[in-house]
This record gives structure tokens, sequence and C-alpha cells, in this order.
């Protein structure tokens, strides 16, 4: 089981703040999980594609596509930030 | 703790007093405070939200301290970031670095607000007369950030 988060447009346009997900075997990285959230059509294909920018933190660490994930990890997407 | 994300307002003064308080080695401090604009890419801004990731964001803070304190001369970092609900006049963000000479301490503090900027996981949502809307990054701090990367 992972813990996953979207913030910001994401959030609002994926109707959603935080699920759990049981890792399907298989899924071993960012990319993995990616390409599993996009498979859900609608929302999840189009905000993910990476058509607008996406970024992601494994364990609040920013983490790009070939980074590992396993169970108990905290995976949260977003978009660049814009703070300050 | 160098690092606070909160909703209330800040006093600039009370906390550069605090961060130099009793040490007679410091000889600068410099601080920058980000303010709240009523104008944004060409629209009027009458009020914006800001999002974080809570734990992430003090996280990404404290590391970018440290590296502060690994390049530069310095003694002290103190980040003060707002979120929640602001309007335009508003203070949103306060870095404070303390050093023996100004040198250590100007460079220093903009290269934290710097590498907040690209770094550290807010999101401001803004109010215009066209709706709300999420602001994008600018391609302008990825440059401001990337001047700080070292030649190994």
């Amino acid at each position: 089981m992972v813990t996953l988060i979207y913030f910001a447009r994401l959030r609002e346009s994926l109707g959603t703040g935080s699920e759990q997900l049981v890792l399907p075997a298989g899924v071993r990285d960012l990319n993995g999980l990616r390409a599993l959230l996009m498979a859900r059509g609608g929302a999840w294909a189009s905000e993910l594609a990476g058509n607008t920018p996406v970024r992601a933190a494994v364990n609040q660490d920013m983490a790009q596509g070939e980074t590992k994930i396993s169970d108990g990890d905290e995976i949260a997407f977003f978009p660049p930030v814009t703070g300050g | 703790m160098p690092v606070r994300i909160q909703s209330e307002d800040f006093d600039a003064g009370r906390e550069i007093a605090s961060l130099r308080a009793g040490n007679a080695q410091v000889g600068a401090v410099t601080a920058f405070v980000g303010v709240v604009r009523d104008m944004n890419d060409g629209s009027v801004v009458a009020d914006m939200e800001l999002e974080h990731y809570p734990g992430m964001t003090e996280k990404a803070i404290a590391e970018i301290i440290e590296q502060a304190k690994s390049r530069w001369n310095i003694f002290d970092v103190m980040v003060v970031h707002r979120v929640g609900h602001l309007k335009p006049t508003d203070q949103i963000v306060l870095v404070v670095v303390s050093s023996a000479h100004r040198g250590d301490a100007f460079e220093a503090c903009e290269f934290v607000m710097d590498y907040l900027k690209t770094r550290a996981p807010f999101w401001k949502k803004e109010q215009t007369p066209h709706g709300a809307r999420w602001v994008e990054s600018r391609a302008s701090d990825d440059v401001a950030a990337a001047r700080w990367r070292q030649k190994d």
C-alpha cells in the first residue's frame, strides 16, 4: 500500500486530494505509477500526460520518473511550485 | 525552529532581533520580505490562496538553509512563509540571514530566496476579475536559481 497525494491544480482536476493504493506487482518506479494512473482515463490521462508540467515527490523529496517506489511510500504529484 | 509556516502575519523587526540576539560576532543581518502585488500577468489580483505540502515544505526549506550554511560564512537563517488567504500589500515571505560581514549575508539571502521559489512546495491561486487561476511557474525563476549552481 502506498499513499498518493495531489496538490493545487492536480487536486482540483482529479477531484481528490489523496488516496491509498495497493501497488500492483511490476510497478516499481514513478514512470510505472504514472502509467497506471493515466490508464484511469479522463482527467487522470490528460493531467498526467505531461502536456502541462507535473512534478513528483517520493517521501517528501523531489523525484524523477526513474525514482524507485515501494510499499509504505508517500508519493505526491503537483504542478511546478510557485511560492515566495 | 529556523523554518515557520503560518497563516498569521509576521514582524520582520522582531524576527531580526531574535535571530541575532546575544551573538556579538554578528556584524551583518540581511532580510528579504516578499509582498503580494495587486497585478500579475496583466490581470488585477483581488486576493490569493497559498497552498503547501505540510512536512515537505519544512524539509525542503531546511535543506536549502543547510546548503546556504555550507556555501557561505553565515551564522543563522530564519525563514517565515505564510499560507492560506492573502491579499495585495500582505507580506508573504521573510528570509533573515546573519553573518560577520555583509557580503555573505547578502548572497546567502538571495540564494535562499531563489531556491525557495523553485524547490519549496507552495502553490498560489489568484482571484482575478476573470475568475480564479493557478499561478504558473516562471522561467525567470529557474534562471535565477540556476546561476547558483556550482561547478563541481
